[in-house]
């Protein structure tokens, strides 16, 4: 039962992938990545991540990929790109390398640190066993690792708050904009 | 936790059941979506002083079944400057999440009297909803989330304006309500204690007190209910289609069957979110046994107060006139948002309160501060945002 699930979890996660580098259409490409984080989902819900499996599809493919498609279709760049033309040079070559890299990463990491990368050792391994899972890592968040949390609330909230800042280009004197938006 | 029909591991029976319950399930959306475009035609047309359909079968009850057969045989037409592959995907995108959101809502079974609403069938034990997911309300999130695709997608695909122009609208309305929607669950959840929509039915059962709607004190159901609305692109919500400006909106460019679809993605939609509000808020099935089989009364009153929705959203089709975009944002952004977390931090702290047995008096007192800090806050910045876009205003005339 496992392998099944797993093998069409995985075939949708890779075709999803090989869909995102290989469509020349930018909208194309994002629905493709909704396939993959659909296909990582399924991995989740398989190994009892049901809550990593939901905020998978809120957050991910409802969310971002959703605003992916909002720039695609406002600037209007939905149109096939021209795939001659390279606007960096080298950017392929160094493409490659990068990537032949990862995967040199990924293969070492399972093989020789297993423990490492299946997570037994992970903060996650305390999450297993029986009862509600959303209600263990509720308590996990909020006790053991409630500043990592909150400081990463607060490190999104700047982030929201340099994209308006960023995003607003007043006409009026800039400095007094900063002065007023810090005083918030 | 979860279904117990999965506890003694998989066998054909297991399998059979699953199946029969989906199968079931659906059957249930689609007449129910039969009867709705009816009904919703039928109550209109008596608003508006007219008779409505009565020419196919009797009361004009078979008109929605003659109106999908004329649509199955109409010529698909597809414009020549759409997109093939995404506007033919586009309309399944739609009515896929509306159907996987009704599998997690119970429709039946016993829970007064220490019955957990299970019931016996061949020898399994099974709940009376087609799935228990442990993240039930996620559940209910993820797939609204993803019922924007499909009305973005038919827009984009269809390479025309007026549906990309209600493309843009719609999934700008859909994704700022949806805060509103998940922030008012957020207090269900809070006394509830579990995220399963079996539990928090099973929570409900009983008293009319113990719903929901009273423990949570009405102001989550009604922004629940309003985000909803918007939610569903439903009057007057339905900037989406607005057929004086827009033609037909996302779907002006689709024919035959395939506008089939999204009509009959709209109307599930409708169902389904009236069977999450009745879950969420009414108890469910909860409901007096008045005589008879015990088994039957939760189908009855899940089915009386599903009707009782229905007829609600009919109602404020035919007598609330469209809002403007500007004032839809202002609603969601400026309204539902703030007052859904003013009250879900007034509900937190009366939950905090009752778990740290502070007196019985503090724990309202101090959510009342406690919220009423955060509405004052929230009311100071929305005030010098609208005076200093007033004073910008000013300065640039």
């Amino acid at each position: 039962m496992d392998y099944v699930v797993f093998g069409i979890a995985a075939v949708a996660c890779l075709v999803g992938a090989l869909g995102v580098i290989l469509a020349s259409n930018p909208v194309h490409s994002a629905l493709s990545l909704v396939g993959t984080l659909f296909g990582i989902a399924i991995l989740f819900v398989e190994e009892g991540a049901h809550f990593l499996a939901a905020v998978q599809v809120v957050v991910y493919a409802g969310a971002i990929v959703v605003l992916f498609l909002f720039v695609i279709m406002l600037l209007g760049v939905d149109k096939a790109e021209a795939l001659e033309a390279e606007p960096l040079g080298g950017q392929r070559p160094a493409a490659a390398v990068v990537a032949a890299g990862s995967l040199v990463l990924v293969i070492l990491l399972g093989i020789r640190a297993a423990e490492v990368s299946n997570g037994a050792k992970a903060v996650g391994g305390a999450l297993n066993g029986p009862g509600a899972n959303v209600a263990k890592l509720g308590r996990a968040l909020f006790t053991d690792y409630v500043f990592a949390f909150e400081i990463t609330s607060v490190l999104l909230v700047i982030a929201v708050v340099g994209a308006v800042v960023l995003a607003r280009r007043p006409d009026r004197d800039e400095i007094e904009i900063t002065e007023t938006e810090a005083a918030e | 936790m979860g279904d117990p029909l999965f506890n003694n591991g998989f066998d054909l029976g297991v399998v059979l059941i699953v199946l029969v319950k989906s199968l079931i399930g659906f059957t249930f959306v689609m007449v129910g979506v039969i009867f709705m475009i009816w009904f919703e035609r039928k109550v209109i047309a008596d608003m508006q002083n007219r008779i409505g359909p009565n020419r196919a079968g009797p009361f004009g009850l078979l008109q929605t079944l003659a109106d999908g057969i004329k649509l199955i045989f109409k010529e698909d037409l597809r414009p020549d400057r759409a997109d093939p592959l995404v506007f033919r995907l586009a309309p399944y995108l739609s009515v896929a999440p509306a159907f996987l959101t009704f599998c997690i809502v119970p429709i039946g079974g016993v829970f007064t009297s220490g019955q957990d609403g299970s019931v016996h069938l061949f020898g399994h034990t099974t709940y009376l909803q087609v799935a228990d997911p442990p993240i039930g309300v996620l559940f209910l999130l993820a797939m609204s989330s993803i019922g924007v695709y499909g009305v973005m997608l038919a827009g984009w695909s269809s390479g025309s304006k007026y549906p990309l122009l209600g493309a843009v609208r719609a999934s700008a309305q859909m994704v700022s309500y949806e805060a509103a929607l998940g922030l008012s669950v957020v207090t269900v959840i809070l006394m509830t204690g579990s995220l399963s929509t079996h539990d928090i039915v099973a929570t409900q059962a009983g008293r009319f007190l113990d719903w929901n709607l009273v423990t949570t004190a009405v102001v989550p159901f009604v922004i629940f209910s309003i985000a909803a609305c918007a939610e569903l692109n439903r009057p007057p919500f339905d900037l989406v289609e607005a057929e004086q400006e827009l033609v037909g909106g996302f779907h002006t460019e689709y024919s035959s069957i395939r506008f089939g679809m999204f009509y009959l993605a709209e109307f599930m939609n409708t169902i389904t979110m009236s069977a999450i509000i009745v879950t969420l808020f009414l108890g469910g099935p909860s409901g007096p046994v008045l005589f008879g089989p015990q088994q039957i009364w939760p189908l009855v009153w899940f089915t009386l107060k599903l009707l009782g929705f229905l007829f609600g959203f009919v109602w404020l089709r035919a007598t609330l006139p469209r809002f403007r975009y500007d004032q839809l944002m202002d609603l969601g952004w400026k309204g539902l948002i703030p007052a859904s977390l003013v009250w879900l931090i007034l509900v937190a702290v009366i939950r905090v309160g009752n778990d740290q047995d502070w007196p019985r008096v503090v724990g309202p007192l101090v959510g009342l501060g406690v919220a009423g800090a955060v509405f004052l806050l929230l009311l100071g910045a929305l005030r010098t945002s609208a005076t200093r876009r007033h004073d910008e205003a000013e300065v640039g005339s």
